[in-house]
């Protein structure tokens, strides 16, 4: 039945740092490359190299914020499925396919009984599910539950793809169901949030906000002076000597 | 959301076919013989084409006897449920109507209560959805129930109150569009709460340059223009031309196939509005809805 778990034993997911994601695209690569070689059909494309489109477990959007003070910031934004502890993808679904693990909270698909109608997408509110167009099933970010417990991996590979590959460090992965954990203790200490809290989903991965970026030096745009003015100031204000004339000169002209 | 044909056809067709079944598993009229059959094979012609167009809609349809499976928690199970349960219960109530000529009562009301049920399921699917918010309100399954009472009503011949159903349902298809287009601010959904940043957010750029299954399926804007145009045809076609006919003409055999025939593309016209104006909270992730959260993101605490 594809009721939710009353709990989960662990909940497993991911902590994305919005202030060192650096847009790269970097995990999207990776959980394309891992997910079309490894568990269930592999994520095709269509048309690629014409109007190109395809599955993508993990995409990153980019924003820009305006704050109320100060100049505009970019924020580059990975999405993927936040295994929902109260997720409307897996209550939706007719056939049994999706499903919520109780050991570990992951929320899968058992590709073999999905018949593509589509309404688990329709339920998320993240657009963390996508049908792919060949295969006709529905995908979704597995939190590569064939690398997190696979032996036959060096024990630093048994991370999601996207995690083991982000060059910025901006992807934790962990239990967020134990307040021990460093991925609990991260939001803890970073402010981590859930998205969209008012559709009720109780997402388990969870966001840390970006910090605030070094303030711009120039006084005009901070209003304050920086420690380096009384050295940065000119010697002179008034120009000397050739240069003295020479602003003269051009002034009377 | 993407008014796919399959689902638009089915929702339209099959209402319109379960809600003939309510009227005649409740004996109005009580039809034997080779009139019962005409009326049956009408009913069963339109529910068992809804039903089929919505099989067309499915990307891998080998799994499809799944569907029954999950009744305990999916909607869309118990719909694949009802349906076949109020079609095999109405089909032997049809039978024994048609060949021995015999009405049995009890049957027919039974299979009536699960048509009706059936067509609740159908508008639940919708309903439950809350990332959908214009969907996700209370007049969603009046709406549908309504709608197919109505064309129940026009295709089994009961004038009276075939009147008083297309006037009730012109009166919920309006609060539906009306409550419709202030559910995505009282869900309150928007880029700053989807992406959780503080200040004006900005889709700046895309993930992926072309479409894709989200956007194609979640983020359909195309017609929306048209909105208030479409909405006055719906209501025109659905509501106000049948009436009329019914009311200066009189309800005999050829205004009710003319009634039924407007009811029916005027029927279509609205469940194309239902996908076509049906925001999905996933397009603030793509910049959409904008302009439905342009108030409310204001009111969201910077």
């Amino acid at each position: 039945m594809t009721a939710l778990p009353e709990r989960t034993e662990k909940k497993l997911g991911l902590v994305i740092d919005l202030d060192t994601c650096v847009g790269c695209h970097a995990c999207v690569i990776a959980c394309k490359g891992w997910n079309t070689q490894h568990y269930g059909a592999p994520l095709s494309d269509q048309d690629a190299y014409g109007d190109a489109s395809g599955t993508f477990l993990n995409r990153i959007h980019s924003y820009q914020v305006e704050p109320e003070h100060g100049a505009s910031q970019t924020i580059h934004f990975p999405k993927s499925c936040l295994h929902c502890e109260d997720a409307p993808c897996v209550t939706v679904c007719p056939t049994g396919a999706s499903y919520k693990r109780a050991e570990d909270g992951i929320v899968l698909v058992n590709e073999d009984a999905c018949m593509g109608c589509g309404l688990c997408a329709w339920a998320c509110p993240y657009g963390a599910r996508e049908v792919d167009m060949a295969a006709g099933i529905m995908k979704k970010c597995t939190l590569c539950v064939d690398r997190i417990y696979n032996e036959n991996l060096p024990e630093a590979d048994r991370q999601p793809a996207c995690v083991r590959t982000c060059p910025s460090g901006a992807r934790h992965f962990g239990d967020l169901g134990d307040p021990d954990s460093d991925v609990s203790r991260l939001v803890a200490e970073r402010g981590g949030v859930d998205l969209m809290p008012e559709q009720n989903t109780k997402p388990v991965n969870q966001y840390l906000p970006p910090r605030l970026k070094d303030r711009l030096q120039a006084p005009e745009m901070t209003g304050d002076e920086d420690i380096l003015a009384p050295w940065l100031a000119p010697v002179a204000e008034e120009p000397q000597g050739f240069l003295k004339w020479l602003d003269g000169a051009l002034e009377r002209l | 959301m993407h008014p796919a044909p399959s689902v638009i056809i089915f929702s339209t067709l099959s209402g319109a076919g379960f809600g003939l079944l309510i009227f005649l598993g409740l004996g109005l009229p009580v039809v034997e013989g080779w009139i019962a059959l005409v009326f049956y094979l009408i009913a069963f012609g339109l529910t068992v084409i809804g039903l089929l167009s919505s099989v067309f809609h499915l990307k891998n349809r080998k799994n499809a006897w799944r569907s029954y499976s999950q009744w305990r928690s999916s909607w869309l199970s118990r719909e694949a449920l009802a349906a076949v349960a109020s079609l095999v219960l109405m089909g032997l109530y049809a039978a024994a109507q048609v060949f021995l000529a015999t009405t049995i009562a009890p049957l027919g009301w039974l299979g009536a209560a699960l048509s009706l049920f059936t067509v609740y399921t159908t508008s639940m699917i919708y309903t439950q959805l809350r990332a959908v918010p214009r969907w996700n309100q209370w007049a969603t399954p009046v709406l549908f129930l309504t709608a197919s009472l109505a064309g129940g009503a026009l295709l089994s011949g009961n004038g009276t109150v075939a009147i008083l159903l297309l006037a009730l349902l012109g009166v919920v298809v309006l609060w539906h569009w009306w409550k419709g287009d202030r559910r995505f601010g009282e869900v309150g959904s928007t880029l700053e709460t989807a992406t959780r940043l503080e200040g004006r957010v900005k889709l700046w750029e895309k993930p992926h340059t072309g479409e894709n299954y989200l956007t194609r399926e979640m983020v359909y804007q195309i017609g929306r223009r048209h909105a208030v145009k479409l909405r006055v045809i719906a209501m025109g076609l659905m509501v106000v031309l049948p009436l009329l006919v019914l009311l200066l003409l009189g309800a005999h055999h050829v205004t009710g196939a003319v009634a039924v025939l407007s009811y029916l593309a005027g029927m279509a016209v609205q469940r194309w509005l239902f996908f076509a104006e049906a925001e999905h909270v996933v397009g603030l992730y793509y910049g959409a809805h904008g302009n439905i959260t342009a108030n409310s993101s204001e009111r969201t605490p910077a």
